[in-house]
């Protein structure tokens, strides 16, 4: 497979430069509960209030772990054809930070548990088999989230509120694969893109459920790997794309100008659109690890793994692939309905109302990306709360299917439906906009419109052929574009005659 | 395996502890008595021998993802010297 964008350089003084880029993704697990405690995970809650006595760290207090967080760890390792690591263990990352009272974060850095798997990803949406690449994934673990800190609440104090600290991370850890900030960004949306079916994770970056750690070197094609610096905490597409290319320009800048590239973490600063060095986390990056003596080693059943593997729903790839060779989809169209679970399922619902989805699936998925995505993105509202259903949308189809509406009609009938939220047919009826078939009326029409246009009738007989499509106007206009359009074309053929 | 009186001094700052430099001083020898007595240790061979995680011949146990704690803001705060509006308050830390 090729892709071209790993053809993406930096223009120095020297010459040419590779783009060498790692990400890890913290993805929040969708639980009810913490990772070791009974609080809850709900976004948005008056500060501290979701936080228990094991969270805030009392002395005395014991990690239970959280058995949801276990099985969707598994689900996600088994959806990127991950090896499942029957025996891991947690260890205690130890650091000082107000964010987290413990004084150090639960994670699995000796055994983790989930090993080495990997991510399809594609740069053309049109044509994802034509430019895909194979992204490969490190390792799954499991890790707790730590509080927040509030800085612009008070002059001379910061305020922390916990009801994020115990939450259950996936860290995703990937191989430094990617070369590109588009390739960056593929490989983000795929995941999510996973995740979201796995159901493991919301994906939602805006509310901090997904987010990542950016590492990124420069080299000379073909040379060794240079120094990798990494950007703590970005949280939406577009900043790991400007991440990624401010930090290659600079680290070029730097090695070009005799200078070396120093292992550092960093941070984004979107309003000026530059990375800074974390200087006064540099003793953090000594951290102790040891084994948790809170924690015995959690080893998984066989039955446990199946149990996982058999819950897993069907993952975006594989649906793609369906949708093109079983239902005859678009590339393109297959590619769309299958990026976000939803719209795959509100498709699917809308298949289900027939005995032979291959006959109006092509239709369908046509009319859902362009007429029903652009209504819905008109409105601002997301395919889940879409005011006409799938059952509704099929309803629709079928009439134009069978030739009762014609698909100009459908659109003013689909306007209604957003509107009144009523059935195509009831609209259809009531609106009087039932499409016209009977020759014998249209062939009046026909008539009536060569009377008043003899002028124009005889030019196209004298061989002016482009005239038939004003004909076709005239009769449309005349039975207020309810004729089928079909009808009306070979009775013009046929009643206007050879053009010249 | 030994340690000199930087690294003392070092590990005292990674865990907050504050430690005179008499008290450094007096850290390192003892601190390397230690280390040494733990290192007879490693004479026995247990190459062979599986690591052992816990005294207790036993399994991890396992919670259901129920939400059965919370909502006991008070006693969260309660010992907090400069808590305000439910939050903890603490020096202003910012990168």
């Amino acid at each position: 497979m090729s892709m071209t964008e790993s053809t993406y350089r930096i223009q120095g003084g020297t010459g040419e430069w590779e783009v060498v880029i790692g990400l890890e993704v913290h993805a929040q697990i969708t639980t009810n509960a913490k990772l070791f405690s009974g609080a809850s995970t709900e976004f948005g809650a008056e500060p501290n209030t979701q936080v228990s006595l094991v969270d805030a760290a009392m002395p005395g207090m014991l990690p239970v772990l959280n058995k949801e967080c276990v099985r969707q760890a598994v689900r996600t390792g088994l959806a990127i054809d991950a090896q499942i690591n029957k025996y891991s263990r947690f260890d205690r990352k130890n650091y000082f930070y107000a964010d987290l009272p413990q004084g150090y974060q639960i994670s699995q850095l000796y055994h983790p548990i989930v090993g080495e798997g990997k991510i399809e990803i594609s740069l053309d949406e049109k044509d994802p088999d034509a430019h895909g690449k194979t992204i490969g994934v490190e390792r799954i673990h499991i890790e707790q989230d730590a509080g927040k800190l509030m800085h612009d609440q008070h002059p001379t104090m910061s305020y922390v509120d916990l009801n994020r600290c115990g939450v259950a991370l996936m860290e995703i850890v990937s191989m430094p694969d990617m070369a590109s900030p588009k390739e960056a960004a593929a490989y983000v949306r795929k995941l999510r893109s996973i995740l979201r079916y796995v159901g493991s994770c919301d994906g939602n970056m805006e509310q901090g459920s997904m987010r990542a750690d950016v590492n990124v070197s420069v080299r000379k094609p073909g040379d060794e790997l240079g120094t990798r610096t990494e950007t703590k905490n970005v949280n939406s597409l577009r900043y790991i794309q400007q991440v990624i290319e401010y930090e290659a320009q600079r680290q070029v800048d730097v090695i070009e100008s005799g200078d070396e590239i120093v292992q550092e973490t960093r941070l984004f600063d979107p309003d000026k659109n530059e990375t800074r060095s974390m200087r006064s986390k540099e003793d953090a990056h000594d951290y102790r690890y040891f084994p948790d003596p809170d924690l015995l080693p959690l080893e998984l059943e066989d039955d446990f793994i199946f149990d996982c593997k058999a819950s897993l729903p069907e993952l975006p790839d594989e649906k793609r692939a369906r949708y093109k060779n079983v239902l005859g989809l678009s590339a393109y169209n297959a590619a769309v309905l299958t990026a976000e679970h939803e719209t795959a399922i509100w498709f699917e619902e809308l298949l289900e109302t027939t005995d032979e989805p291959e006959k109006i699936a092509s239709s369908a998925a046509n009319w859902l990306t362009s007429e029903l995505f652009g209504a819905l993105n008109k409105m601002g509202l997301s395919i889940e709360k879409s005011p006409v259903s799938p059952q509704q949308a099929a309803e629709l189809l079928g009439l134009i299917a069978d030739g009762t509406i014609s698909g100009k009609i459908a659109k003013q009938v689909f306007e209604i439906m957003l509107e009144t939220g009523d059935g195509a047919a009831k609209i259809v009826e009531e609106k009087g906009l039932k499409q016209e078939s009977d020759t014998g009326a249209i062939e009046k029409v026909i008539a009536d419109v060569m009377a008043a246009n003899k002028d124009k009738v005889a030019q196209y007989r004298g061989g002016k052929d482009k005239l038939f499509g004003f004909f076709v106007g005239q009769t449309m206009k005349a039975m207020q574009g309810k004729a089928n359009p079909q009808v009306v074309n070979e009775l013009l053929k046929k009643t206007l005659g050879p053009a010249g | 395996m030994s340690v000199d009186k930087e690294t003392v001094k070092k590990i005292a700052n990674l865990s907050r502890i504050a430690v005179t430099e008499a008290e450094a001083d007096a850290l390192v020898p003892e601190l390397n008595n230690i280390l040494g007595w733990v290192e007879q240790l490693s004479e026995v061979d247990c190459s062979k021998v599986e690591p052992m995680t816990a005294v207790i011949p036993n399994k991890l146990r396992l919670r259901d993802d129920v939400v059965t704690d919370g909502n006991i803001r008070d006693k969260v705060i309660a010992n907090a010297p400069a808590a305000e509006h439910g939050f903890f308050g603490v020096p202003k830390v910012i990168e």
